[in-house]
């Protein structure tokens, strides 16, 4: 009992400590202030200031059609690629396999740097694609090594029956393989969207300038002291209440609308 | 002539964007980190970065930085797998949602609540260090977590059962069964919280009041001044991780917490 008492005791102490930032913030985002610490009345003023505020919201699209961008051709171009690979010859398949590790274990400065000199040596300027290729040099070998485990698991044997019964084998490609693939490629595309959404470093070095993302935004705001920088700073307070709270409702709805069986997830 | 479609070459767009996109750009890095600035074949860069004296205490610094985070992460993660992996409740992958979700706030904006909460209790500014390490631990805790988790889960637990029938006090089940079977778990949380405490400087610029330099934060800054200084310690990083990945059997998605099915 008393072993009991303190593992949950010791798992809600992580918790609170993981939590306590955010609810900081959380609960200061409802507050007139503009440094914690003092404390004022009931108010919506952040709320306001951050949907108020033209380059703030600007730099939130960006971040979100940057996201989608960039995740849609990783997921086609992740997904063809890891079709193709699986039924190329074994060197082909080391090769490229391997090199797909390269930009998911590399340290992220590394590949922003090797990026950025290399666009330079070929006289590329930063503009919007040199910004989402390395958002796909991130994201597509997230979305190839989630699609590779998926072919694996099908049944080869059903494309051949596909093809003797009289389908095309791009017919056989789009009604027999692909289906199977879905939970992969769905979340391989999931794993891109939160990678491009979170990068800092390869947003840094591969952007246009004067284009802003939260994150590079938010860097900026925080390490550049000026007139307005505790107000910009306390818009941060809303936007992340607001983006946690679309997480914690998502994470429901998610849940939710599925089988109460939840062993399965830490499988797949 | 017509080409016949084949299943192959669904792959060649993909093998030419790894070609030019990440193949090459490494290749680059490699030319300019053994030339000198007239472009001639050199290993001053190498020289001249090993002799200098206060990169080298940087160096360390960053070192004995990501030990602390990765060590920190690993006390405080094992416990909580432990705890999670064995726990008998229906719903424990809740539990883990909690740890992972924090993961999915925007990573800067994620520092930045740090950054006002160390503010608050006045250490912003004052323990630079101190707030660096704790921002990183924050920040890649669920990294460690996840691995950890995942291999805890897949030991038998018939094996428990058999140490406790053998006579095996749960002490000596813990370090002869757990620890060693939880293994690979361990050594792929290291390196998942090993390299970017190393690299990621944006943690130690938020919080370190620009006082604490990473070994990422170098390649940061010769990126303005020296290509050639900057692609060796990248060459070195490069080579650091692929040894590391060679020794660790190379990478699963879903060992990435951000991987994590909701």
């Amino acid at each position: 009992m008393i072993k009991k008492c303190l593992k949950s005791f010791y798992i809600g102490l992580v918790l609170i400590l993981l939590y306590a930032p955010i609810l900081l913030l959380a609960v200061y985002s409802f507050n007139e202030v503009n440094t914690i610490g003092t404390w004022g009345s009931f108010s919506l003023v952040h709320y306001q200031k951050l949907f108020g505020d033209p380059v703030i919201l600007e730099m939130i699209g960006n971040t979100v059609v940057l996201a989608i961008v960039a995740a849609t051709l990783s997921t086609l171009l992740g997904t063809a690629g890891a079709i193709g690979i699986y039924y190329s010859r074994k060197t082909v398949k080391t090769l490229l396999g391997g090199a797909s590790q390269i930009p998911v274990v590399n340290a992220e400065i590394v590949t922003a740097l090797a990026l950025a000199i290399a666009f330079v040596t070929v006289g590329l300027d930063k503009s919007y694609f040199t910004l989402v290729v390395g958002h796909m040099v991130i994201c597509t070998p997230f979305v190839y090594l989630s699609v590779v485990p998926k072919l694996k698991q099908m049944d080869g044997s059903l494309y051949e029956a596909a093809l003797d019964l009289g389908a095309s084998p791009s017919k056989a490609l789009f009604k027999v393989v692909l289906p199977q693939l879905i939970p992969g490629i769905i979340s391989g595309f999931m794993l891109a969207v939160t990678l491009s959404l979170d990068d800092y470093i390869v947003t840094s070095y591969c952007k246009p300038s004067g284009f802003n993302t939260i994150s590079t935004y938010v860097y900026n705001a925080t390490l550049k002291g000026n007139a307005h920088t505790a107000e910009t700073l306390s818009s941060f307070w809303a936007l992340t209440t607001i983006i946690f709270v679309l997480i914690v409702a998502v994470v429901l709805v998610m849940n939710l609308t599925k089988k109460p069986d939840g062993r399965k997830r830490n499988e797949t | 002539m017509r080409v016949r479609f084949t299943r192959k070459m669904l792959g060649i767009p993909y093998a030419v964007f790894l070609l030019c996109f990440v193949i090459i750009p490494m290749l680059i890095i490699v030319f300019y980190a053994f030339t000198d600035r007239e472009m001639h074949f050199s290993f001053s860069n190498f020289a001249k970065f090993f002799s200098d004296p206060t990169k080298l205490s940087t160096i360390v610094y960053s070192l004995v930085i990501a030990l602390i985070t990765t060590a920190v992460c690993l006390a405080i993660a094992y416990p909580v797998a432990y705890i999670l992996a064995r726990s008998r409740m229906k719903r424990t992958y809740v539990l883990l949602l909690l740890f992972i979700m924090p993961m999915w706030i925007n990573f800067v904006l994620r520092i930045n609540a740090i950054r006002e909460l160390l503010n608050w209790i006045g250490l912003l500014g004052e323990a630079n260090y101190f707030n660096t390490i704790v921002g990183m631990v924050y920040d890649f805790l669920p990294f460690m977590i996840l691995p950890l988790y995942t291999t805890l889960l897949k030991i038998d637990s018939s094996l428990y059962e058999a140490s406790a029938d053998l006579g095996g006090s749960s002490f000596t089940t813990f370090t002869r069964i757990t620890v060693p079977l939880s293994m690979p778990g361990v050594v792929s949380g290291i390196t998942m919280v090993f390299l970017p405490s190393m690299t990621n400087y944006v943690v130690s610029d938020m919080l370190g009041n620009s006082k604490v330099t990473v070994i990422g934060k170098f390649i940061e800054t010769y990126f303005g001044t020296d290509w050639h200084m900057g692609s060796m310690i990248a060459l070195v990083l490069l080579v650091v991780v692929f040894v590391s990945a060679a020794l660790t059997g190379g990478f699963s998605p879903e060992d990435n917490v951000r991987g994590t099915n909701l």
